[in-house]
């Protein structure tokens, strides 16, 4: 019985490693680090087609694994990052950016947080210009005052005789 | 004015109301292909019936074409295979195959199981075709006009309804124009 914590990390260790082996490993051979570092992020800012809410770095799709080889192939011919983007969009459309690019189409996209920004800002400068225009009008008239001088004065006992 | 700004939240709603409802019922998993308008990537695969004989993009030229992306291994293909048997016998409707990252073996036991509306069929084993098309997920079928220009990608199964309301009004216009 003394051996059975042991017996059971080891077969949890067994178990971790058969799991770790049950996807075939990608290796891509870089020559500097630098430019593993553009492949990482190029494939970070490409999304995979098929599920939609994944890069084609995280996804595991099978579409995925031939986007990231053309992307490697393509880094290895020389290839620039507009040039790669551009083949996979030509070939998958815009959608493959998480970033599309400001045209026509996209300005309403880009300009959103601004516009609703600049909109804000109207409102509170709106509400707050209004307040200070109302001219500050004495809270009690002066009668009101007369008699409230007068009360407090009734009740101000070193004022009474 | 005062009064016309109390109505400002009601048109704020009913607009975005508006908006959202447009997306309702659109399936964002179907892309509009970037090859629309251009012609069929160049390409130089082997035949899937004939191992010696190479095919290449002249293969649409001549003939409106409708090329369908399938596979053994592709459920929905399956599906499909039925309505693609009845577009080509009882339509008479030109398909082309393009048999994507299969084995030949396999595909030839798919065909010979469900029949063959093909009229050629690509094999292209690695995907290198299926990937210039855009091919995403397989079924997939083009519609790609006389000059071999690719005019409209159907992601999903071809049925008789997506054939009806789809398919045929786009090759209907094609052949208008071409």
């Amino acid at each position: 019985m003394r051996f059975m914590p042991i017996l059971l990390v080891a077969m949890w260790m067994f178990a971790a490693t058969a799991h770790a082996q049950g996807e075939a490993p990608e290796f891509y051979d870089f020559d500097t680090q630098a430019e593993e570092q553009r492949f990482r992020g190029l494939i970070a800012e490409l999304r995979c087609p098929k599920c939609q809410n994944q890069n084609i770095a995280d996804s595991n799709a099978p579409i995925s694994k031939d986007m990231r080889d053309q992307v490697y192939l393509l880094m290895q011919s020389g290839a620039t990052d507009d040039e790669i983007v551009g083949a996979l969009v030509d070939r998958f459309g815009e959608f493959v950016k998480y970033k599309p690019p400001v045209d026509r189409r996209t300005i309403l996209l880009w300009g959103f947080p601004a516009i609703a920004v600049l909109g804000g800002f109207m409102i509170v400068a709106g509400v707050v210009i209004r307040s200070r225009k109302q001219s500050p009008e004495p809270a009690l008239s002066a009668q009101e005052q007369a008699r409230v001088r007068q009360m407090l004065a009734d009740k101000d006992p070193s004022s009474r005789s | 004015m005062k009064r016309l700004m109390l109505f400002l939240p009601l048109v704020l709603a009913v607009g975005v109301g508006i908006f959202l409802a447009a997306g309702i019922g659109k399936d964002p998993t179907r892309l509009e292909s970037a090859l629309i308008g251009k012609p069929v990537p160049e390409f130089s695969l082997a035949n899937l019936r004939e191992p010696g004989q190479t095919l290449d993009q002249s293969l649409f030229r001549g003939e409106v074409s409708l090329l369908n992306v399938w596979a053994e291994w592709c459920p929905a293909c399956w599906d499909e295979h039925e309505d693609l048997m009845w577009l080509a016998n009882e339509k008479g409707v030109r398909i082309v195959g393009l048999n994507y990252k299969d084995e030949r073996e396999k595909a030839f036991s798919f065909l010979d199981r469900l029949g063959d509306p093909y009229q050629t069929i690509i094999y292209d084993p690695r995907g290198s075709l299926g990937f210039d098309l855009g091919v995403y997920g397989a079924p997939e079928t083009f519609v790609i006009d006389a000059e071999g220009v690719v005019r409209y990608r159907h992601v999903g199964v071809v049925n008789e309804r997506v054939w009806e309301e789809i398919l045929l009004p786009v090759i209907n216009r094609v052949e208008g124009k071409s």
